[in-house]
């Protein structure tokens, strides 16, 4: 298609190292495909946004029952991110360090909360905690421990959609991890404990690190999952999304804009962040 | 039993095994029982009424949308994937690490913020919108809606998976290919696409697997109108509130496409390491490729 462009170009630039064709198609298309699905839209945000003047604004995002779903969404992707950076550390460690029967099915399942729609996950969950469910009716029962229709439901669901993250940041570090080190030492009679403290754990830290904040920012925005197992209950167990959700369910466009507005913001500061973070941590890597 | 030293963390057997028998018994309890729940729940009251639930014609509609919606949004992504991909790892221009950032922000945006931007945008009170409405053109709450907000979600994935693969792949072989006289659809579809066919796969499953599944941003700009613009994850929702079972039959479809995708995901991550050695242990004929 463009081999006559690139012709031309070289006998222009004969030691332009441009040899490919292309740049213009598929960069062009490219930005318009961006600009359209999603620069425009965003615009639209802060045209909404910016009609609504300042006071209108701060009204809308300070409301008591909105400030208690951030506080509600914060804390609760704050427990999930924390639970899936261990978790998603068992998981990793288990997976590069061991041989065992079920591995590989092990590996395929961990996409699990990837691949199945939120609301799937989202019901399903909330039938198994409810008091009528394989888990809710023991532990409720035995434990006296609701967990349906609580902010520790909203947990559950958050850290179900969120586990891939850490497991697949981490893994890839622990199998490129050089064994030297380790080695030594084992061999100066270090215990397990203290090498992997010492040793391991700060060479994995950067993907631990990114994988937990993938998975912090994977919760704020949760909605599928987690609507059915909140029973959303006002200043109790209603998460951000469900409050966007509801303004626009009542027709109030500037004010689902106006705390859609402090989501997006919170979430594109997270991966500005985290592109930041990995950005650093890719030099480190490289320049050993 | 520890007699011998062992070499390396968490090698003693002891160690080993538990870890490994607490990780097993954290991933039943957190993944495998709720998977398997969904199918007990679905057939709780027998096949019978199963394929009763399925064969509603409401759920048949829901179905059919479902597929209709992912047959668009997957090859659009993935032209876009591809166009992306080949343009910021086969050249360098300013702007390049900033169009990388902006292709992740689908990922970081919360779905209901997603429906939002497009329903703020071509809704009957937006810009485009109110023009829209003026020559009777609807986009929210009909089907092409779904398909945007769709495409907004699942557009990151092709290009994720074909950045790092085409990035490590280098331009090497692709630039001799032109130098012996390729022209830029031959270098694609002789020397690109058998290295990149596996990773595209799996691109393509993921975007399919999230289209099909979307809910949050479907939720906002669909109406949720039974036979008309109810996707089958927003007809599961409206199931659920009253018959439970019948939710959980067309909940068990989509899990279905959910496992479908794991086994395709682990069989192309099984190609494509064999496929890597290959390689290692091979030197590529770049001429033997291109020519004929």
């Amino acid at each position: 298609m463009s081999s006559s462009v690139v012709n031309s170009n070289d006998m222009r630039r004969p030691r332009h190292k441009r040899v490919l064709p292309g740049l213009g198609l598929t960069l062009g298309t490219s930005v318009l495909f961006i600009s359209l699905i999603l620069l425009l839209p965003l615009s639209g945000l802060v045209m909404q946004t910016a009609e609504m003047g300042w006071e209108r604004y701060w009204f809308v995002i300070t409301d008591p029952q909105v400030v208690a779903s951030y506080r509600l969404t914060l804390v609760s992707a704050l427990w999930a991110s924390l639970f899936n950076g261990v978790f998603g550390l068992l998981l990793a460690w288990v997976l590069v360090r061991y041989e065992f029967p079920g591995r590989r099915l092990l590996d395929a399942l961990v996409d699990l909360p990837f691949a199945l729609p939120t609301a799937v996950a989202g019901i399903t969950l909330a039938t198994l905690y409810s008091d009528e469910g394989w888990y809710g009716g023991w532990l409720s029962g035995e434990l006296g421990i609701q967990v349906a229709y609580t902010p520790l439901g909203v947990v559950i669901a958050m850290a179900f959609t969120s586990i891939p993250f850490v497991v697949r940041t981490v893994q890839p570090v622990l199998e490129e991890m050089a064994v030297e080190e380790e080695e030594a030492g084992m061999t100066l009679g270090a215990s397990d404990w203290t090498v992997f403290r010492r040793i391991l754990l700060p060479s994995l830290w950067p993907a631990l690190v990114t994988g937990a904040a993938l998975s912090f920012t994977r919760s704020l925005g949760e909605f599928g999952a987690v609507i059915f197992i909140a029973g959303n209950m006002p200043y109790v167990s209603e998460v951000t999304s469900l409050m966007i959700f509801m303004r626009l369910q009542e027709f109030d466009f500037a004010a689902a804009s106006a705390i859609a507005s402090v989501v997006l913001g919170v979430s594109l500061l997270l991966l500005l962040l985290i592109n930041i973070w990995q950005a650093r941590f890719l030099r480190r890597f490289q320049g050993r | 039993m520890a007699a011998k030293q062992s070499h390396r963390v968490g090698d003693h057997p002891l160690v080993k095994w538990t870890l490994i028998i607490v990780t097993l018994l954290l991933t039943s309890i957190l993944l495998v029982v709720p998977l398997v729940g969904i199918f007990h729940q679905a057939f709780a009251l027998g096949a019978a009424h199963y394929w009763a639930s399925i064969a509603d014609s409401y759920t048949l509609h829901a179905i059919l949308l479902t597929l209709f919606v992912a047959a668009l949004t997957v090859p659009l992504n993935l032209v876009f994937g591809i166009m992306l991909a080949w343009a910021v790892t086969r050249f360098q221009f300013p702007g390049r690490k900033l169009l990388m950032t902006l292709m992740d922000i689908p990922f970081a945006v919360s779905p209901v913020v997603a429906g939002l931007l497009y329903l703020l945008l071509y809704g009957r009170n937006g810009w485009i919108g109110s023009w829209l409405d003026e020559h009777s053109i609807q986009l929210m709450f009909a089907w092409p809606g779904i398909v945007m907000v769709t495409v907004f979600v699942t557009c990151p994935f092709v290009a994720r998976e074909l950045i790092p693969l085409m990035q490590q792949h280098g331009r090497e072989e692709e630039e001799a290919a032109v130098i012996l006289g390729a022209s830029g659809w031959q270098v694609f579809r002789r020397v690109t696409f058998p290295n990149i066919k596996w990773a595209l796969l799996y691109g393509v499953i993921l975007t399919n697997a999230r289209a099909v599944g979307e809910f949050g941003a479907v939720s906002v700009v669909s109406g949720s109108i039974r036979g008309e613009t109810n996707t089958l994850p927003l007809h599961v929702q409206l199931l659920y509130q009253d018959e439970s079972v019948a939710a959980f039959a067309s909940a068990s479809l989509l899990a279905g496409i959910a496992l479908l995708t794991l086994i395709i995901k682990a069989l192309v991550e099984w190609r494509q390491s064999r496929q890597d050695k290959l390689a290692n242990a091979e030197p590529l004929v770049v001429a033997d490729k291109v020519g004929s």
